[in-house]
């Protein structure tokens, strides 16, 4: 069997919820075709670079698929007559990448920074100025 | 760095007048970025305002892994995280 690396996004108008069914009738598929899904990332609601189909955002999910072609191309069939689906990529991989991709990173480390700032109470020092009332004067 | 003067010799240090240091690769070495669509930051620094792909010979990537980043930025537009252009 092949390795798959696939996003899909979605209409922004769907609920997350929705999105979860979504992406469960797509394994689905791929598990009644012989396949299976080895990890699915949802990346949430995303700003997009221009609109699709009058979208200005969407849900992006990443699934890790190591399923035969066949699978892949009946999913990705179902996809296109999916109305709520509006972009999707299926790359193939000689070898999948492990952990989570740099989206969840990113969006983890930013996570992290708002959860430290809420607890300091205030927002970081960040040019390391601390609180002089004037620019440039000298403590 | 270098003016661009006829005479060119801020410094001191030019003998040729545009004299610019070769630049490395910033793709190639230990600890050098992997090529990824999704890394949507590392890509906007290989993109113009206007959203075009910069040439190499400004970026200093190598040939190998101008073509790498090229179909990455494409991949990366065509999930919209990155704009075909921007006006």
């Amino acid at each position: 069997m092949a390795l798959y690396e696939h996003i899909l996004i979605a209409r922004q108008d769907v609920s997350s919820a929705q999105v979860e069914t979504l992406v469960e009738d797509m394994t689905k598929i791929l598990t009644d075709n012989g396949g299976s899904v080895v990890k699915s990332e949802f990346w949430g609601l995303r700003n997009l670079a221009y609109r699709i189909q009058k979208n200005r955002k969407g849900h992006y999910v990443l699934l890790h698929i190591d399923a035969p072609h066949a699978a892949v191309a009946e999913m990705e069939r179902n996809l296109r007559l999916n109305e709520d689906v509006i972009r999707t990529l299926t790359l193939r991989k000689d070898e999948l990448p492990e952990g989570p991709s740099i989206m969840m990173q990113v969006k983890a480390a930013r996570e992290e920074r708002a959860r430290r700032e809420a607890t300091e109470g205030r927002r970081r020092d960040r040019d390391g100025y601390g609180d002089r009332d004037e620019f440039g004067a000298e403590a | 760095m270098s003016e661009r003067t006829p005479q060119g010799n801020a410094g001191g240090a030019a003998r040729r007048p545009f004299f610019r240091r070769r630049k490395s690769c910033p793709f190639s070495g230990p600890n050098a970025p992997k090529i990824d669509y999704m890394d949507v930051k590392l890509l906007q620094r290989f993109i113009s305002e206007r959203g075009k792909i910069v040439p190499s010979r400004i970026t200093a990537v190598s040939a190998k892994k101008q073509r790498e980043l090229a179909q990455a930025v494409k991949r990366a537009r065509h999930l919209a995280l990155l704009p075909y252009i921007v006006k």
